[in-house]
Formats: C-alpha cells, sequence, structure tokens
C-alpha cells in the first residue's frame, strides 16, 4: 500500500528530491528523439544561438524533474495522476554537468466535490541547478487518493 | 516561416500526426515516468486508466518533434525560394496545460496549432513575442491534450 495519502500533503510543506547528474550524451538524446533543434544537439552550433552553449530542451527539464518526484514521491502515494500543468517556466539553460535537485512546495488542498475517496493538491516546483540557480518552475494539481473518504 | 510583422492571430496549421505503440509508451516511461498504469498491461487494467496509456509528458514532446520538423520543413522551402528565415525561439515556457483524455496503445494523435496572441517584445525589440494554442486529438476527434506556449520571433530586419 502507498504510504502518502492526499492527508499527508499540508500546505507548506517543502521537500527536495535529488540530485540527478544530467550528461551531455542524455541532453543530446533526448533532443535527437524530441527536439532536434541546434542549441540541443551541439555545441558549435549551440554557442550561435541565444542559448549561447549547448543546453537541454525545455521538454527534457519537465521530463528529469517528472522522473525526480516519480522517484522522489510519487510511487509512493495514492496519486492518480495529474489532470494538466498550470504553468511551465523556462528561467536559465539546463547544461550538460549540472547536477539538478527538485524543491517541491505544497500550495494548497482541497476536497473532490464530485469523489469522495480523492483530493487535491495544487504543488508548485522549482528545478534548481549548480549554486542553487533556478532554471525551471512548475505549477500543477494531482489527483490523490484519501485515507479517510469524505463524509 | 513568417517574420512577426506578418503572421496573425487566427493562423493555424496542421503540425503533424504520431500513432503511439506499446513499446515507445514503456520505453519512454521507463525513462521519465515509470508509474505502472504507463508500463505494464496488467497494471494498467485494474487502474483508473482501464488500459496502458502513454505517460502525458510522452504525449507533449511528441508535439514537440513534429513542430520541429514541421518549422524544418517550411525553413527549407523557404531557402529554396531564396528568401530568408525569420529566426524563432526560444519559448518562455507553457501554460493551462490539458491532458483530456489518456493516449492509449495505437491511438494517432492529430496535432495542430494556431496563434492566439500577438505582442511586441520590451526586452527584446528585434523580436515579437506569438502565444499559440497547440491541441491533439485522437482518431475518434476526441482532443486529448491542449496548452498554450509564447515564443520569440523575428522582426523583419529594417531595409538600411
Amino acid at each position: 500500500m502507498p504510504k502518502l495519502h492526499w492527508e499527508d500533503f499540508q500546505p507548506g510543506a517543502v521537500a527536495v528530491y535529488g540530485p540527478r547528474l544530467v550528461t551531455r550524451e542524455e541532453i543530446v538524446a533526448f533532443a535527437a528523439e524530441f527536439d532536434p533543434q541546434p542549441m540541443h544537439l551541439d555545441e558549435a552550433a549551440a554557442s550561435g544561438t541565444i542559448l549561447g552553449g549547448l543546453g537541454a530542451s525545455g521538454w527534457h527539464t519537465c521530463c528529469l524533474m517528472m522522473r525526480i518526484i516519480v522517484d522522489g514521491f510519487l510511487l509512493d502515494s495514492t496519486s492518480m495522476g495529474a489532470p494538466g500543468i498550470e504553468e511551465v517556466r523556462w528561467l536559465a539553460p539546463l547544461r550538460p554537468g549540472t547536477r539538478i535537485r527538485v524543491r517541491s512546495t505544497v500550495v494548497e488542498t482541497r476536497s473532490s466535490k464530485s469523489r469522495p475517496t480523492m483530493g487535491l493538491a495544487k504543488m508548485s516546483f522549482e528545478v534548481l541547478g549548480d549554486s542553487d540557480a533556478t532554471l525551471m518552475t512548475l505549477t500543477t494539481t494531482f489527483m490523490l487518493g484519501r485515507r479517510e473518504p469524505a463524509s | 516561416m513568417k517574420y512577426f510583422e506578418d503572421i496573425q492571430v487566427g493562423d493555424s496549421y496542421a503540425v503533424g500526426r504520431h500513432t503511439f505503440t506499446a513499446d515507445e509508451i514503456k520505453t519512454f516511461a521507463r525513462r521519465f515516468d515509470p508509474q505502472l498504469f504507463h508500463l505494464d498491461e496488467a497494471a494498467a487494467e485494474r487502474s483508473h486508466f482501464g488500459a496502458l496509456c502513454a505517460s502525458g509528458w510522452h504525449t507533449a514532446v511528441v508535439w514537440m518533434r513534429l513542430m520541429v520538423d514541421h518549422r524544418r520543413g517550411l525553413a527549407e522551402a523557404a531557402r529554396a525560394r531564396g528568401e530568408p528565415v525569420p529566426a524563432l525561439g526560444p519559448a518562455l515556457g507553457f501554460r493551462e496545460l490539458k491532458w483530456l483524455k489518456p493516449v492509449y496503445v495505437g491511438d494517432t494523435i492529430d496535432y495542430r496549432s494556431e496563434v492566439i496572441e500577438t505582442r511586441p517584445s520590451g526586452s527584446r525589440p528585434r523580436s515579437g513575442l506569438m502565444t499559440i494554442l497547440s491541441t491533439g486529438f485522437n482518431q475518434n476527434g476526441e482532443m486529448v491534450i491542449s496548452f498554450l506556449s509564447t515564443t520569440f520571433v523575428e522582426r523583419r530586419p529594417e531595409k538600411p
């Protein structure tokens, strides 16, 4: 049985997951498959772009964050997924060799009006690079099973 | 490929389509989203999804790949005509992403994008900002994903 239920997500709670080293090889492999733009593929081509050097696809940063939080707490929770993402901001490039961490904050929780066995938890995430620079922020709302159904 | 000045609200285009196989759904999930309903048919049948389905991130990044290919095609056609290719990107992020229906094994998703807003950039005078609404529809005509994203687009250079 998963340990974390909706009731365990307390507004204001902060946690940090990771670190995870992001290699040049995986940045280029992701880009070749899903976002083959020069600034994600090749140092020489990337140096002439707005990124000023090779950087990961922003979608790669999203996917890496997902993996870190799946391992960090989602697999150990009653999560039923998220209906979407409120907002993602790509603030700084994710460079090869960076150790990223993910800081999560529970923003608010509420019960589900239609489903008494489910609750909702709005969470914000920051992907942090070296020296704790914020590379990306993301806000989403998870659907989570409740330990006790709403009365 | 258009300069910022030539982009009109309402411009829309077919980005491309993709059929999701069980193998690629599982391969993606093992790398980025190893939840059982994206990895294992039997577990997925017992879940609220009812069958193996793609990670929502997978549905989203396939749009990105098709969009890059679509733009590359337009750029090559422009070069072949001897026309300049305006610079596009980077994107600032995205918002209001909705995963409206699961994408199941064998579903073919048809992606479209439409310009919904254009505005000048305060920080980059040589660029404007374009906001597009991107959507994906399955073979039954049901919308499975939708999101808004905002990207820099080069302005038409002034004649010397």
